[in-house]
């Protein structure tokens, strides 16, 4: 069953890189997508039994990203169908530029969006840190092309500085897998085997190495999900690639690089060390906001507002899990929510773009007026991103902003609470600009660009976000309450908080 | 045996300053290529116990891709883009020689005062400086160069840097894992290839200071 999840899109994958005929191969995505799809909804009727001596193994926390990513994978690939029949054809003029360019080949592009796939399945569910390494490390390498579809410079260079910048940074992880092997090298034993479930009971013969692991996982797996200030490869990436892999980016990739961080939090809070670990998880995750804020006020293009909009919603994963207890349920939530919203948004940005041909924020108008189905999910995924009710990310913000004012945290709280403030705004102004008005004489939009295709993907995902405000499925909420288990096991882990509360009287 | 695995600690920190000190891209390939050889080599001299069969295989597999594979791709990359020596180098030669030391003294300190806390297994005391150091050296190649190329040699630098911490200590790494961590290695400097290939000759050259248009 696990290995059917991984196999399906790479064998998938590998069939794409050679198959002649274009239809067939769109064909191929949009299964293999489906066939993914239907094996995950078999996962949550029953998990599948552990493989490899538990080396793979699907837990809660494991299958919440797998769906996220399941689900999203399917919308960009039928999304994808109405793209590749738009790019296709051998030169393309660069909207901002003017000048010519070609695309990858089409094979190229559906073969490594298939193994992109398989990778990111493959992080969901290792259980054993060098093989979750290889999953994160192998995204990397199956998204770069993707980033590099349009031939021209400047997607290039995003994707030399996420090759590069990844790259090292995830090298980094490795080097926090070997003072995890380490740190679990008890005083007597030999063995120092890295299976979570084993890393979980043994004794942490090091707590000092543990740390200085957890540090490396924290900045290593953190260039990857794009938490401040290792972030600079994000909003280029995310701006330069076509608009369906910056959904699956945002929603599915950034999520997978976050889940190597808190299995590095697992370990550290059966070691009784939670509080280190959440601790800095809090800091880069109000780092984040605060990045994120300033650089989303008086953006220019709006795909890279949305860009940088990841970077502040991976800082508030960080800090819903640094809070521990409610706030890690509220994280679990809220990566769904984000993830769904975010990739809904990417999506219409492209709708925008291909219509308006422009990405900067100043030369679009009147996108109501001109794509009427893209301009009302365009401003409802406004609403859902800043946590306006009834979309689900206020449900999962405000159960993140309770756990902060439920233990104490008000600066916390405060702080959280003035960023959303800020990026509301800053995204407000430039949105609603959009949206409105009558269109400006500088551009020409040309409404046919908009197909059934490149509506009905968003307008699904924007149909489960607000339903996720209203209602929450009793299995949802089950599987939610068991990742919060996972994330802050026990409240007896942590220190009583009375008698911290207590000071000396003088 | 030990005094080989010296031998070896020591000839990767001259490579780590040689490399830091060299203009010319051929010659960053080659002290690459050497110190990958020598590496191949190091899990065969480290092991207490007696060489089994996977123990070679390993050595063999790190032999042939960090000594041979990985430099031919990187000379192909060079040709193809036409370039043979790195451009205005932010730090200076002499500049980087001097920060190499200070890297090396640094180490040195940090593995003085942080032992490796593995009584069992009989470590060189150079072990934990060298690959700190290789690691260091790695990390300022990348930052410091301007060619695409000295930087993918930066980034392979620094994963030797790390295997040699990983040889050393984590012996009991499943054989799967080890090769999986080679061959996103190998994967990733065959993309990086292609990436130098496409910047040459969408820029005429492979000087990634001129990738300025993405910024805020």
């Amino acid at each position: 069953m696990i290995l059917a999840l991984v196999c399906v899109p790479l064998v998938a994958g590998l069939i794409a890189f050679g198959w002649r005929s274009d239809a067939g191969r769109r064909m191929l995505l949009v299964l293999s997508a489906l066939v993914h799809l239907g094996l995950t909804a078999a996962c949550w009727i029953e998990l599948p039994a552990p493989m490899w001596e538990g080396w793979l193994k699907l837990d809660s926390l494991g299958l919440l990203f797998l769906s996220i990513t399941s689900v999203l994978f399917l919308a960009s690939s039928i999304y994808c169908l109405g793209y590749l029949g738009k790019e296709h054809g051998v030169s393309h003029i660069d909207f901002e530029e003017h000048l010519f360019f070609s695309n990858e080949p089409e094979a190229v592009f559906t073969g490594c969006l298939l193994l992109f796939l398989a990778s990111m399945t493959l992080v969901t569910v290792s259980q054993h840190f060098g093989l979750l390494w290889v999953g994160i490390e192998a995204t990397t390498l199956a998204s770069a092309p993707l980033i590099y579809f349009h031939r021209q410079h400047r997607s290039l260079e995003a994707t030399w500085k996420y090759l590069l910048i990844c790259s090292v940074g995830i090298a980094l992880a490795l080097l926090g897998n070997i003072l995890l092997a380490v740190a679990a090298t008890g005083t007597g034993t030999t063995s120092s085997s890295l299976v979570l479930s084993e890393l979980l009971i043994v004794k942490m013969g090091h707590v000092s190495w543990l740390k200085a692991s957890f540090l490396f996982f924290l900045v290593g797996y953190g260039t990857k999900m794009g938490l401040a200030p290792m972030h600079t490869w994000l909003p280029d990436a995310h701006s330069e690639s076509p608009s369906l892999v910056s959904a699956l980016l945002s929603g599915a990739l950034l999520n997978c690089a976050f889940l190597g961080i808190l299995r590095a939090h697992q370990v550290c809070a059966a070691a009784g060390e939670a509080p280190f670990s959440q601790g800095l998880l809090l800091f880069f995750g109000l780092l984040s906001m605060g990045v994120a804020a300033i650089f989303i006020i008086a953006q220019a293009d709006y795909k890279r507002m949305l860009a940088y909009s990841s970077v502040e919603h991976m800082g508030i994963l960080a800090i819903g899990v640094g809070l521990g207890g409610a706030g890690a349920l509220g994280a679990a939530l809220h990566a769904v929510n984000h993830s769904f919203t975010k990739a809904m948004l990417f999506l219409v940005a492209g709708n925008v773009l291909a219509t308006f041909g422009t990405k900067s924020i100043c030369d679009v108008r009147g996108v109501l007026k001109v794509i009427p189905w893209s301009g009302v999910l365009w401003l409802a995924g406004f609403l859902a991103i800043t946590g306006t009710p009834p979309f689900g990310p206020f449900l999962s913000e405000f159960t993140i902003l309770k756990a902060a004012l439920d233990n104490d945290r008000g600066w916390v709280a405060g702080i959280y609470l003035l960023f959303l403030a800020i990026i509301f705004v800053g995204m407000a102004n430039s949105v609603l600009v959009m949206t409105q008005g009558p269109v400006t004489g500088t551009v020409r939009p040309d409404p046919r660009r908009e197909g059934w295709w490149s509506i009905l993907p968003p307008l699904g995902l924007s149909v489960v976000v607000l339903t996720l405000g209203l209602y929450i499925p009793p299995r949802l909420g089950r599987l939610l309450e068991e990742t919060q288990q996972i994330l802050s096991p026990t409240v007896a882990a942590q220190p009583p908080k009375v008698a911290q509360q207590v000071r000396p009287l003088r | 045996m030990d005094f080989a695995v010296e031998l070896i600690l020591v000839f990767v920190l001259l490579t780590d300053m040689t490399l830091l000190g060299t203009g010319r891209l051929a010659t960053s390939i080659w002290l690459s290529a050497v110190q990958g050889m020598a590496l191949g080599v190091l899990p065969l001299l480290v092991a207490e116990h007696e060489i089994t069969l996977r123990l070679v295989v390993f050595a063999a597999v790190v032999f042939t891709l960090k000594g041979i594979v990985f430099p031919r791709l990187l000379s192909r990359a060079a040709r193809m883009a036409d370039v043979k020596h790195e451009v205005e180098p932010i730090v200076g030669y002499s500049a980087s020689i001097l920060i190499g030391l200070v890297i090396v003294i640094l180490s040195a300190w940090v593995g003085a005062a942080f032992p490796l806390p593995i009584a069992h297994l009989p470590v060189s005391p150079v072990l934990l400086p060298t690959a700190l150091a290789t690691i260091l050296s790695g990390l300022f190649l990348i930052v410091s160069r301007r060619t695409a190329l000295t930087q993918v040699v930066g980034y392979l630098v620094l994963e030797n840097g790390i295997y040699i911490l990983g040889a050393a200590l984590a012996q009991e790494e499943p054989f799967l894992v080890e090769m999986g961590v080679l061959l996103d290695v190998f994967v990733a400097v065959f993309v990086m290839g292609i990436a130098i290939f496409h910047i040459s000759r969408e820029f005429d050259h492979i000087d990634v200071d001129q990738l300025t248009s993405l910024k805020d």
